[in-house]
This record gives C-alpha cells, structure tokens and sequence, in this order.
C-alpha cells in the first residue's frame, strides 16, 4: 500500500514538473491568426502572411501633430536622420528628396534595361521616326526645356518613361520638404521594421526607439517645438497594445476570480487543507493542458489559456464530490465506497465533457482545436489526480466541515417562502423570463455578431485613425490582387510580367484602370537580356536613324551621343538586380540578410503597392509573392487573367477574387452578408465568363473557319470546367467557414461545448441562411 | 557758381529720371495689382539649338489674383500647367504630377517672372530678379536678370514686353543660347 502511494505521488510530481518545463519554454502568441484557417486557400494564405510578417506588418505609422509646421517638419527630418541610422528599421521615409540626383544619374544610366518600351521594334528606322516625332513634341511642352539636355543621348524618352513608370502612385503632399496630409495639421513618416510584425517584443522596442528619437529630435527644433506630439499607428503599434491590454485584463480578471473562488471555498469549507487539496486537480489540469497545447502545436494562443480555464472549471467539482464522500468516511469503507459510488459519476462527466470537447480538435482553426486540446488533456488530468491522488493526500482524519446544516438551513427558507409569498415569487421569475425572451427576440438580428474584429482589443478610434493616417499617406487602394508564386525571384519576376502583360489588354480594353507590378520597378533578368539585345549594333542604328530623321526637325549630328550610349552597351552593368536598384535609392541595405529582395521593392510594398517575400523557412508553397494591385472594376473581369497564358511550368499563377475587407474594419458588415454577395458575384461571374468564351470562341470562329470548332469546344468545355471547380471550391469554402464560425459562435455564447447532432443542426439552420441554389444552375428553390 | 548751380540742376534731373522711372514700374505695378483676373491666348515659340526649326505651342494663359496661374496648352498637345500658392501640378494626358515650387527652384525663374508680374508683385519679383525697367505706361520693357547666380547659368534673363495693365510679349532667354518667346493676346471677350 505504501510503495503504490509511493509510485503514485512520484508519477503525479514528475508530470508537474515536465510540464512546468515544458510550459515555461512555450511559445504565447496573441494574435488573432489562430482562428484563421489553418488550410488556408491561396487568399487567405496571404493575408496570414501578411497579417503575421508581410511587409505591411512591419508598417509603422508616424504623425507628428500641433505646434508650428516648421517645427514638424524639421523634427521630421531630424527624426528620419536618426531612425535610418537604425539597424531596427529596413526603411525610413518622410518624402525628403533622397539623394534625387543620384537615383536620375541610375535611371539614365540603366535606361536600356529598366524602360519597358525598348523593343526590336523601337529601334528600327519607324519606330526611331515615331519615337523621336513624340520628343520633339516633349520639347515644346512646358517642360521642354528642362528636358533638351537630355536628347541628344535619349531621343526616344526612354528616362521619362521609366520617372512615369516608377511615379505610378502620387505620395502624399509635401510640406517644407516633409510629408503632411491633406489638412497640412500633420507631418507624416513611414517606417518599417526590420523584425516581422508577428515579433511583438521587437515591435515594441521600435516603437520606443521611435519615441526616443521624437524626444532627441525635439531640440533640433524651434522653442515651440515642445508643443508639437508624436502619434504612431499601424500593426506594430496595435499588436504591442493589444498584448498589454489582454495582459493587463488577464491578471486582473484572474485575480478576481481567483479571490472569489478560493473566497467561496474558504466560506464554506473553513480549512485551507481543504481550499487546497480541493483546487490541486483543476490546477494539475490546466497545467498539464498548457502543455499539452505547447508539445502537439508548438505555441499556445492567448486566448487557449483564456477560454480554456472556463472550459474546465468544472473539474473543480470533482473535488468537491470527493470531500462530500469523505464526510461519509467511517469505518474504513470510505475507499471503497468513493470508487463504488461517487467515482463513476465523475468519470461520466468527464467523459462527455470530454466527447463535446473533441468536436474541436478536427477544427480548422488553430485557435479552436488548440482550445479542444486543452480542455480535454486538462479535464482528464484532473479526474486523474481526484481519482488518485487526491486519497492518497488526504491527512489522516481529514473531513470538511459538515455543511448539512447550511443546506437544512436552505431548506427551511425555502418552506417558509413556500407557505407564504411563494406564489408572488413564482409570478415574478416567470415575468422575469417572459421579459428576457422578449428582449432577445426584439434584438434577434443584432445578437449575432459574427465579426472577428469584435474580439480585437482595439478601439474603434483607434482603427479609425489609422485609416485616416493610411488616407494621408496616399497609399494605393488595393482592390485586386493576383498572386505570382514561383520557386526564385527570377521566376516570380517573370510570372508578373506575364500577369503584367495580361493585365495591360485589360487596361487596353478600359475594363481596368490601372495595376501595378514589380516588375516595373525591377524587370526579370529574361526581360533585360531581351532588352539589351533588342538594340541594333552601331552602324545599323546610325543607319535607321538616318531614315528615320528624314523629315524631321533634329539632326543627326546632334544625336553622336546616342550612338556612342548604345555602342557602349558592353560597359553597362551586366543586369540591374535588387541589390543595385536598392542601392541606387539609397534606401537602407540589410547587409545581413543577402537573401532580401531590394529594399526599393520592400518601400514599395510597405505602401501597399506590390511585395515580393521570401519564405521564412521555405515551406510555403506561396511564400515568394509577387502582387500587383489591380484596380479592377468587377472582379469577375480577372477572369480574363486567368484565361491568359500559363507562366510556365514551377510558377503558378493564380487567380484571386476581391479580397473581402479585411477584419480589422470596424464599420464592417456581418459576414454571412459578405457570402451571400459573394455568391451572387460568382454566378455573374459565370456567367461571364460562358460569355467570354463564347465572344472569343465566335471570334476565332470567323478567323479559322477550319479551327474554328475545335476552338469553340475547346474554349466553352475549358469554360465549363473552371465554372465547375470555381463553384465547387467557393461553396465547400462557404460552407466550411459558415459552418466553423456557427459553432464558435454559439460556443462563445453558451459557453459549452455541442454535441455533434447540436452542431449538425445549428450548420444545417447557418446553411440554409445561404442560397446555394442560386449556383448549382437550377432555379432557385429555398 | 555756374558750375554749381549746372551740378544742382543734373542733380535733381538724375532723380527727376529716377524717380520717373520708379514711379513709372510702380504705376504699371499698382495698376497690374487692381486686376483680381485675366485670361489672354499665347502662341510660344521655343528655338532650341538642338532643333532646326523653332516649335510652337499655342494655348490659354490663366490668372486669379492674388497667385493663381494657369497655363492650359492646347495646341499641339493638350496639356495644363498650374501653379497655385506655393504647389505646381503639370497635368498630361492621363498623368498628374503634383510638385511644391520650393523643392524644384529651377522652375522659380519660369513661373514666378510671370505670376509675380501679373500680381503687381514688385516685392516678389525682387526677391528673386534684378529689375530694370524701360518705357512709359502706354509702352513698357521689363528686364529680369536672376539674382541667384545658380539660377543665373539656366536663365541668363526674361524680357517682359507690355502695355498699360497688358502683357504682349515674355522672352525667356537661357543661358546656352536657346530661348523661347510668348506673345500674348486678348481673348475675345465671350
């Protein structure tokens, strides 16, 4: 008996202490990734990506409010000057010309590479004439004159066309040379970590360095400058004030509950013995749940420990049916009776609380199934440390104060009430119930909130400002995004560029306004050596040129240095890399991470105009994106991206719908809404695109007659297909996240786990909220 | 004494001169400064020595006092120029740039030669120009000769050629030889 209490007691201390080790070394994040899918489709790949390390993560806002302009824009520049010097920051900016004259001596230089006119075609005897007519009307524009330096090197404006390719998205205004916003009431700087947005310790000592560098910048500054105030927004700053606040509710809210608790058991047991011993299983349980979580995931989400403890709140029962049976401790029959009588309804408990539980683990969403995880390693802790170790514990003579009188007492106040006002107390619990129904049914619409943004700590102003802050800056609306993967940068590059390509018809066609791609700014390797042997050797360019002056107002003579420019092709630099084009803009240059792509690319995606990302750990089938923001007019027009050409084999191109806003919108609405238009759209969009492939299939059609069938099949059977799987996949998506978030939501409310037929049901009610008929090409039958 | 009383007289002469044609530029500048707008045609000649032939341009010159000025090209491509305050937004095509004067100072001499003139401005014009005034109300030159000597090897001087409260004729030479020559003209009243 002694060796088994013995081997008991050693087995229960060894697990504490493992998973004390193992729960001091986990990792706790608080984000709100974890209830995002954890097999995510492309789109909301990228958004975890982004929401966790993007680039746009990395985005710190800067407002420098009140006091005089001058003074802000000189603490601005002071500031900058101060931050770019700091290896916590890859980037830093507030609209200060950056060394202007450097980056157009670059362009010029590199004009043959970077400039996406430059063709065969170009430089052939018409395309000269054409090209060269169009600088001549240049010059007799307005700016004419500050151009004509520039001519005799570059009669076909290729520079220009690389400023405009490059000046794509108007910046914010300036204001004695700094950035301000519209109102001219702010000056306005971006920054942008070094460290992932997801590294929140990080985050918070950049946001300090910031707050030092506003304090050191103060002096460079008027005697007014003291008025002047720093404001700082963005993911970083949100991240860092969510996890104190959450820290900061966390040890409040456990302390209060913990005081009322252990207030409560003190009350009625009178024996710290008894306070103790009772709250050992809950404790070993949520211990041992920790670090469960911690082993099977990896980290442990906040909110697991938040919810978690609730869930197994119950196993403080356990003790307590434990010390009831001890009251019944005589003769040496208490063991027996304990294992008899009381064990197995615990062990019932536990195991259905344990079966609702397990629902969670098959979920999607990490948060979800770490929380399932979690109570049920918790809970049968728990059982097992009451089943077993509890007896063993227990002092000899142990007994809890007999609360028989307490419940006799009860008792006779509840007949006394019985005897006299007892109809009146009925009367008013029924009132009081018909009035709660009546409030829930008024408020049955907005009792919903499926919002996740409503579990974000921040405040609705908070969000606001940050809107109004992105507003200022003037970075680009994004609102289509197609996603390049591909296994090198070389091959992302040229996946864009064919996107590009596609894109441009678009723009052609007026369907679309406007995209912007990386490729802009850096052309694939494959496009620059096109490019470079696109021009003609010198005496076959003296030669086109001199046709293609004919006629024309600028002599020949006047253009040598043109043809010495070309003819000394072989000094350029052999390509223009990341590396060189971020050098030129004297942006700052991780040296460490040679990886990186350039920083030039890394300020551009900061303003949300494209990103190219490496992979962290290179297990990301779309770690390396290349975006274009594609200002689209319906999204189903990118439909037409998808018809385009393939990028290759090892790249993939996929098409993406509009991006559904973001969660941290508070004005949002709710999103079953946002699936019902969704819905809607993908039946516009399908057809359209049968209509497309009709109109092309008809086109081709009248130009091969011969082909022309095949085509035709080909093209409606190719239609027909992408319909298919297009809605197949958007209506398992939409059932999948209906489905999670019904249940989430009513867990959230309940605050108890459903049993499979209640989950089955409540998705099936959630489901049929949603026509899907309208999809399946059948009438409408809801 | 004779010769005194001749030194007397050249004396008072000189400021007599002087003083005519100070207050012949602040005339035309107190009478420019009354107008609050103004909308005249140009035709622009530009000869530039890369070029055999000089290119015209031709269009709609804008003013609204105290310091708007627009200068919408129309012929042979559409294009608007204008400065408002202290900002400069060239819209071409479909392309809008947006510029503060302060940051490009190349393109002071163009913009302000004009608007500071137009404005009645002489405070303006002399903080960046020598002035050197000729003629009379009905018929006037002003010649503006950059003070900076930066702004001097662009724009060796502008030529603005008038008559009462009108400007006929802007002659912007720079300093390589190139000039280009405005000539305005009364819109028909609509």
């Amino acid at each position: 008996m002694k060796a088994r209490r013995a081997r008991i007691l050693a087995l229960w201390l060894a697990s504490v202490a493992a998973a004390v080790g193992v729960v001091a070394h986990a990792r706790y994040i608080t984000d709100l990734s974890a209830f995002l899918p954890a097999k995510p489709t492309p789109l909301q790949q990228l958004l975890v990506d982004q929401l966790r390390d993007g680039p746009a993560s990395r985005l710190i806002l800067i407002a420098l409010e009140d006091g005089d302009p001058k003074d802000r824009a000189q603490i601005s520049t002071a500031m900058v000057h101060r931050l770019r010097n700091d290896a916590e920051f890859s980037s830093v900016d507030n609209g200060e010309p950056l060394a202007a004259e450097r980056d157009r001596d670059f362009l010029f230089q590199h004009r043959y590479l970077l400039s996406n006119a430059v063709t065969a075609q170009r430089f052939s005897a018409a395309g000269l004439k054409a090209a060269i007519e169009e600088t001549i009307q240049d010059l007799a524009s307005s700016t004419g004159l500050m151009l004509k330096s520039l001519v005799p090197h570059d009669p076909t404006g290729e520079t220009l066309r690389i400023i405009d390719q490059l000046t794509r998205t108007q910046g914010p205004q300036t204001q004695d040379g700094v950035w301000v916003s519209a109102d001219g009431a702010r000056a306005l700087m971006i920054a942008q970590t070094a460290a992932p947005g997801s590294d929140t310790d990080a985050q918070e000592r950049a946001l300090e360095t910031i707050r030092g560098a506003f304090r050191s910048s103060l002096g460079s500054a008027g005697s007014g400058a003291a008025a002047t105030h720093l404001r700082l927004s963005g993911p970083g700053v949100f991240a860092v004030a969510a996890r104190a606040k959450i820290k900061r509710a966390a040890l409040r809210l456990s302390i209060v509950s913990s005081i009322l608790v252990i207030g409560v058991l003190l009350a009625v047991y009178r024996s710290i013995a008894a306070l103790v011993l009772g709250l050992l299983p809950v404790a070993t349980g949520a211990l041992l749940g920790i670090a469960a979580v911690a082993l099977v995931f990896g980290v442990v989400h906040g909110i697991t420990l938040g919810f978690g403890i609730t869930l197994i709140g119950e196993s403080v029962d356990y003790s307590i049916y434990f010390f009831i049976q001890s009251l019944r401790r005589e003769a040496g029959s208490a063991s027996e009776s304990w294992q008899r009588l009381l064990w197995p309804t615990i062990r019932l408990g536990m195991l259905t609380s344990v079966c609702g539980f397990a629902s969670l683990l098959p979920s999607g969403f990490p948060g979800l199934a770490q929380l399932g995880l979690y109570s049920i390693s918790g809970l049968i802790a728990a059982a097992l440390v009451t089943r077993f170790v509890l007896p063993e514990l227990l002092p000899h003579g142990f007994k809890i104060r007999d609360v028989a009188p307490l419940g006799l007492r009860m008792g006779r106040l509840r007949d006394s009430m019985r005897g006299r006002g007892g109809f009146a107390i009925g009367g008013t619990a029924c009132a009081i119930a018909v009035i709660a129904f009546a409030v829930l049914y008024r408020h049955h619409d907005t009792l919903w909130n499926r919002e996740l943004s409503r579990l974000s700590p921040m405040s609705v102003e908070d969000l606001r400002y940050d809107a109004k802050l992105r507003a200022d800056l003037g970075a680009a609306d994004v609102l289509d995004i197609v996603i390049v993967g591909g296994p090198t940068l070389e091959a992302v590059l040229r996946g864009a560029e064919s996107a590009g390509s596609t894109l441009q018809t678009l723009i052609d066609a007026g369907i679309i306004g406007e995209f912007d791609t990386p490729a802009n700014y850096l052309p694939s390797l494959a496009t620059q050596q096109a490019r470079r042997s696109a021009l003609p050797d010198p005496q076959v360019l003296h030669d086109h040129l001199q046709l293609a002056l004919a006629g024309l107002d600028l002599g020949a003579d006047q253009l040598a240095p043109f043809i010495a420019d070309v003819e000394a092709r072989s000094q350029w630099a052999a390509c223009v890399s990341a590396r060189l084009l971020a050098g030129a803009f004297a942006v700052a240059w991780e040296s460490e991470n040679h990886e990186l792509v350039g920083a030039l690319v890394e300020y551009h995606s900061a303003r949300g105009t494209f990103s190219t990302d490496l992979p962290a750990d290179g297990g990301i089938e779309f770690s390396r994106v290349a975006t274009a923001p594609a200002p689209m007019v319906d999204a189903d027009e990118l439909a037409m991206v998808a018809g385009g050409p393939s990028a290759g084999p090892g790249r993939s191109l996929t098409r993406l719908g509009p991006l559904p806003p973001l969660q941290m919108d508070p004005t949002g609405g709710p999103l079953l809404a946002e699936y019902r238009e969704r819905l809607t759209e993908a039946r516009e969009q399908a057809d359209d695109i049968m209509a497309r492939a009709r109109k092309a299939a008809d086109t081709a059609e009248s130009e091969a007659k011969a082909e022309g069938n095949a085509k035709r099949d080909e093209l409606v059977a190719a239609a027909t297909r992408d319909i298919e799987a297009e809605t197949r996949r958007s209506l398992q998506q939409i059932r999948k996240e209906v489905a999670d978030l019904t249940v989430l939501a009513t867990e959230k409310v309940t605050r108890k786990s459903l049993d499979a037929d209640d989950q089955r049901r409540l998705v099936e009610d959630a489901l049929s909220e949603v026509d899907f008929t309208s999809l399946s090409g059948s009438e409408s039958s809801n | 004494m004779r010769l005194r009383a001749l030194g007397l007289c050249l004396s008072i002469l000189a400021s007599a001169a002087a003083h005519g044609a100070a207050d012949g530029l602040d005339e035309i500048m107190h009478s420019l400064g009354e107008r609050r707008h103004g909308e005249v045609s140009f035709v622009e000649q530009q000869f530039l020595s890369l070029l055999k032939r000089p290119v015209e341009s031709s269009g709609v010159l804008i003013y609204d006092a105290p310091d708007r000025l627009e200068k919408r090209t129309l012929e042979p491509h559409p294009e608007s120029l204008l400065v408002a305050g202290n900002v400069l937004t060239v819209q071409r095509g479909q392309r809008r740039h947006v510029l503060e004067l302060k940051s490009y100072p190349q393109v002071l001499p163009f913009v302000e030669s004009i608007r500071a003139t137009l404005a009645g401005d002489r405070a303006a014009l002399e903080r960046v120009f020598r002035l050197e005034f000729a003629g009379n109300f009905a018929r006037w030159t002003l010649v503006l000769v950059p003070l900076d000597a930066h702004l001097a090897k662009t724009v060796s001087q502008i030529q603005i050629d008038g008559s009462r409260d009108d400007l006929l004729k802007v002659e912007i030479r720079q300093a390589d030889g190139d000039r280009s020559l405005m000539t305005l003209r009364p819109r028909p009243s609509p």
